[in-house]
Parts: structure tokens; sequence; C-alpha cells
């Protein structure tokens, strides 16, 4: 028998039909629903008379829209009428929905995950590009479009052709103070944001292996800015002592008998990738994104870089444009850059583990009185379990805003917005133009690093970071 | 789904690499719950300034590029979010093809559900066409699916490629739900054999 991928090996076990030359029929294990990009799926339902096939597998929360505070009283009206919109449709097509009354809503890759809904060897999609992030499970999973979030409703299927395979060895270990984010965001940094289109990347190597699971979905959840299709980690011992006990994962001895096939996903030994890069963890330092793409990003010890210091025309027009939107020059050292604004959140960056290490950096400090600083867990869980654990006090204590979960000020669709010319310590996945808010100014960091910015008004070399608690938080 | 044969129409340019769908349609306008209607807002931060008003140096509100159908573009076009509101606006505000050196992924698929044309052709040719499209008003080019060929009236022949399954979904307007649906036994039988082997 061939040696294969990791990839390959889901790929095949979910194709149920496939012709020369068109794509296969791929089946589909897992659909997430949002609110966003539903409506008109379950609107082309209707019109042709088509039933949801599986609504066992479908599973919805409400999260792109929700408010963080005073979170029932929705003022914009097109949004409580896209809310109500997916109730509606989860009512009348027998889907479960966690919504605002349940503990269980939350940024649905926060959801996913938690609730044990996501297992290794799965397909899995979700009408939202950082569906990617449960790749980080050995889990087949990417982002689709409105038309096939309703061709996965009708069929529980997907014309899918298959992707091309790539390794991204990281070698080494991250150092303290060094994260999981700053590892994704050096990678594309290094790579751009386009050098994986066309494949799906598996993550391996040493330093992968030493991740925590909510780390290794934060490296997962941005393999949608490199370009890749999908991110994939290979599933061990860290994958199921994560999934153990779950409510949606097996239990008993039909737990144990899953951890037998799911130990059988791992790429062989011998199997050939179509392409292998390779990152060294060891020499990583913390990053900070500069520009209007994820992959205009540089170490703190860095300065702003100089345009015409880039190889092509287009990168060079590219890079200028982004100063200009940025507001900065170069030349700037990074950690002369001060800020107005701090959002510790998101998919990428808020799990408990995130809200830890950063109420670990933030313990016995104040937020800088130039600085507006948020909190918004990504689950009502996340939020439940750090209040158990008293983070919400050390947040509040220090003149954070605590809030409910949502996607919030990632992507600024409720009213969690920056105002034009704010400049945004985030620990989202994007820092496109108006991303945040018209105007906004976002670099991308990770959790660490953005608490560091919220007491000192700048970025600063979390290597360096004076603790005043002794204790691991948590 | 309008089928998509033979195309000829004002070319419009946006010169700028790694265009997301963020930019092509801002989040405040996702949440709409119908397909249409987008088109207005397309591009809506660099086409309006914060009153609402035309800023007149982006290029799609020139009077130069008004009627245009074809958009030539940048690599990574569509990159970012997976919202199917990018090509929704793309359409609705009369964009039938797009061309450019590269798509982002999600962005791509999403065009051939909605009957847009994404043509990849190299950075050089593309080049070409910002400077055609540059040198002169009204520039027009014929995009003609079943031969593969894109064409001007100034002598210009290049040829794409394009994979034959999507060309003929394309040019047929397939509704891809049914055509998965043709196979509903396979669906059955596999969901049946999962069961059996359930943990």
């Amino acid at each position: 028998m061939g040696k294969k991928t990791m990839y390959e090996k889901i790929w095949e076990n979910h194709v149920i039909h496939q012709e020369e030359g068109k794509p296969a029929i791929l089946y589909i294990d897992l659909h997430l629903v949002h609110e966003v990009t539903s409506p008109q799926a379950f609107e082309g339902l209707r019109l042709a008379g088509r039933k949801v096939r599986r609504p066992d597998l479908t599973f919805a929360t409400i999260d792109h829209n929700v408010p963080t505070k005073d979170r029932f009283n929705i003022a914009d009206p097109i949004s409580r009428q896209q809310i109500a919109t997916l109730e509606k449709n989860c009512r009348d097509f027998g889907i479960t929905l966690f919504d605002l009354n349940t503990i269980e809503q939350g940024i649905v890759h926060v959801m996913g995950p938690e609730l044990g809904l996501t297992q290794p060897g799965m397909t899995i999609v979700c009408g939202d590009s950082h569906t990617s992030t449960h790749g980080a499970f050995g889990a087949l999973a990417f982002g689709i479009g409105t038309s096939e979030v309703e061709h996965v409703l009708a069929t529980q299927c997907l014309q899918q052709a298959k992707s091309k395979t790539m390794e991204v060895r990281v070698k080494g270990s991250l150092k303290p103070g060094v994260t999981a984010k700053d590892l994704i965001l050096g990678i594309i940094a290094k790579y751009g944001t386009d050098f994986a289109t066309g494949y799906v990347i598996e993550y391996t190597g040493e330093a992968i292996r030493k991740l925590s699971m909510e780390q290794r979905m934060t490296v997962c959840n941005m393999s949608i800015e490199a370009g890749a299709r999908a991110g994939l980690i290979a599933p061990d011992e860290t994958t199921f002592n994560y999934l153990r006990g779950r409510r949606y994962a097996p239990q008993g001895e039909a737990f144990d008998r899953a951890v037998e096939e799911w130990k059988k996903l791992v790429t062989d030994e011998g199997a050939v990738y179509d392409r292998v890069v390779e990152f060294d963890a060891d020499t990583l330092a913390p990053q900070v994104t500069w520009g209007t793409s994820p992959g205009m990003g540089t170490d703190i010890t860095s300065c702003v870089p100089d345009p015409a210091s880039f190889p092509t025309e287009n990168e060079r027009k590219a890079a200028e444009k982004a100063l200009e939107y940025m507001g900065l020059k170069p030349g700037t050292p990074m950690t002369e850059i001060e800020i107005d604004r701090v959002f510790i959140g998101s998919c990428t960056n808020g799990r408990i583990e995130d809200l830890r290490a950063a109420a670990r950096v933030v313990k016995g400090y104040k937020v800088n009185p130039r600085v507006h600083a948020m909190v918004v867990p990504g689950s009502g869980r996340v939020k439940k379990q750090a209040e158990e654990e008293g983070l919400d006090k050390i947040f509040i204590e220090a003149g954070f805003e605590w809030r409910d979960a949502g996607c919030s000020m990632c992507l600024a669709m409720n009213p969690d917005v920056l105002q034009p010319g704010e400049r945004c310590a985030s620990t989202s996945n994007r820092n496109f133009e108006g991303r945040q808010g018209r105007g906004g100014r976002t670099h991308l960091v990770s959790p660490e690093m953005a608490a560091a910015a919220a007491i000192m008004g700048r970025f600063v070399d979390t290597r360096e970071w004076k603790f005043k608690t002794e204790a691991v938080i948590g | 789904m309008q089928p998509f044969t033979k195309h000829t129409g004002i070319v419009a340019p946006v010169d700028r690499v790694n265009v997301d769908t963020d930019a092509i349609i801002p989040k405040q306008f996702l949440k709409r719950i119908e397909r249409t209607g987008f088109g207005q807002f397309l591009f809506y931060e660099w086409r309006f300034d914060e009153e609402g008003n035309p800023i007149p140096d982006f290029e799609l509100n020139k009077p130069r590029y008004q009627g245009a159908s074809i958009l030539i573009a940048r690599a990574n076009f569509g990159c970012g979010s997976s919202r199917e509101h990018a090509p929704w606006a793309i359409l609705d505000y009369g964009f039938r093809a797009i061309i450019a050196p590269s798509f982002a992924d999600i962005f791509y698929n999403n065009c051939f559900k909605n009957g847009i044309l994404p043509v990849k052709l190299s950075e050089e040719e593309v080049d070409e066409l910002f400077k055609r499209t540059a040198a002169n008003e009204g520039y027009k080019l014929t995009i003609d699916l079943e031969a593969k060929r894109i064409t001007d009236d100034h002598g210009l022949d290049i040829a794409f490629d394009l994979d034959e399954h999507r060309r003929q979904y394309l040019l047929l307007g397939l509704d891809d739900i049914g055509l998965t649906l043709q196979h509903e036994d396979k669906i059955a039988a596999y969901e049946e054999a999962r069961r059996a082997r359930a943990w």
C-alpha cells in the first residue's frame, strides 16, 4: 500500500463518488452555521422545496452580530433581523441553535471544539474562513461560501477538488514570551499571504508537538491568512486528553475505540508532500504587524520597513499604501509605536489559555490612561471559567472592560468599532484596511503582547516583561 | 444561474495586490438576508468618503469606467473572509468577469457559483491589460469561454486555461445541488455504512 499523508487519508475516507475530470463528492461530518452567511442558503432551500438532510450533524450559534455588553438590546434593526432569521431557520429546519440564552453561545470556532463536536478525522465546514481552526484536531476543516452552505444543508456533501499537500515543519521550541500567535504570524511574514494557495498545510515538528490544544488552534486558525484551504495537525495524546469527557465526544469505551482509529490518521512515515517548508521556532521573536495585510509583520526588535526595500514594484506600492493608511514612518522602532485601543479576543485568541496568559501579564499593573482596553471571551463557557478563576477581576482592576462572548472587534459587525485613526493592538487575525472600523489601524499581536501594550501604551518585547505575579494563573 | 459563454465589455482596473473581501464588501453591509442589492456597496470605503460622497480618484468613480463589466486586478484577489457577499456585490454592480494573476481559494470558488468568470493570466499579461486599459478610453475586451480566448480591437489575443469541469459548469449554468443529488443513493449508502461502524 502506498504511503499517505493525513490529508489523503481523511480525503479518501470521505469521497462517496468520483468521476474522471470532475470534483469529488465529499461527505461532510459536521456543519457549523452562524447568522451572517446562512440566511440566503436557507432561503435557497425553501425556494427549491428542499430539507436539511442531516440536522443532527448541523449546529448553529450567533456570534458575528452580537453586542458584547447589554447583549439582549440589539440597537441595529438589520442585525436584529439577521439574528431572528437564524432563530427561525433553526426552528423550521430542526437544527440545534446555541443562542444568547445559552452558556454554549460563542464564536463558532471556539464553541465547536469546547463541546467536543470537533474530532479527529472529520470533515468540517462552516460559512466562515476561519473554519481552518478545527484542523488542530486532525480534522479536515475549511470555510465555504453561502452557495456551498446551501449545498451541504441539502446534501451533507460538497463537490471538492483535491488540494495539494504542504508540510510546514517547525523545528525547535518557542521561547518564553513567544507564543503560538507569533509562530503563525512569523510563518506568514516569512512566506507571504498566498504561499499556501491551493494547498492543505500540515504543521509538523517538535515545536508543534509541544503546543497545547488551544495553541494549535491559534496556528491552524490563521492558515487561511497563508492562503491555505486548510491547516492540519496530527492528533496525539494532547488531542485525546483535551477531548476526553467533552459533551459530544464519544464516551467511555467508545472513546478508547475512537482513539485507536484516530491514531491511524497520522501521516505515514515516508509519505511525500507536494511541498515542504521549514521554520525555526528557536530564533523566533514576538511579532507585530505594521501594515494592512497579515504578512506585513516583523519582529518586535525591528523597525517599520522602508517600502523601497521590497523587491517588486507591486510590493513597494502595497507597502507605501499600507504605511500611509497606518500612519507610520519607515525606520520607526516597533517598540515606539503608541496605541489607543486593545482588543483581546476572537476565534484566534479568545480561549481560556489566551485569557490566562494575558491576565498574568496584566496582574498588578494598570492600563495606560491613554488606552481603552477590552477583553471579549470567545464563548459563554470561556467567560464563566475565567470568572471562576478570577481572571475577570484581574482585568477589571487593571482597567480593562470585561465583555460578553462574540466576534466583536475582530470584524466590528457589532457596536465594537474603532474610530478613524485609532490604533489598536489586536489579538485577532486580519489587519485589512477598515477591518475593525473605517480608518482604524490594526496591529496583529499575541494576547501577551496586547496585554503588555495596554499597560505600557506601546509595544514591548514580551520576553523581557517584569511579571508582578510568580503564580501561573488559572 | 446565468450561463457565461462569450462576453464583451468595458474594462475597469483596481491596481492593488491582495484585495481582500473586506475591501470588496465591508462588514456593515453583510447584515442583509437577501442575495441581491449589494452592488451599491461594492468597494464602499474606496468609492465613498465618510459622508457618502464619491471619491473621484477611485477608478470605478471615473467617467471612463462607467458601465464596466470586466475587472482587472492584481495577485491574490479576494483574499480573507469567505463572504459570498463579495461576488454578489461584484455581480450586482455589473461585472461578469475578473482577470488577475491569482485569486484566493474560497473567493475563486464562490465566483463560479454565481456565474462570474475569474480568469488567471500571467503577471506580464495582466500588466499588458493594465497598460492597454490606461491608454485607451472605453477599452473593451471580449472573453470567449467556448474558445478560452481573450481579445481586444487592437490585435490582442490571449489564450487562457480553466479546469474543464468549471468551464462546463459556467457554460451551462449548472445547479450544483441537483448534480450531487443524482448520487443520493451513494450518500445514503455511505451514511448506512457509517452507522454500522460507529464507535
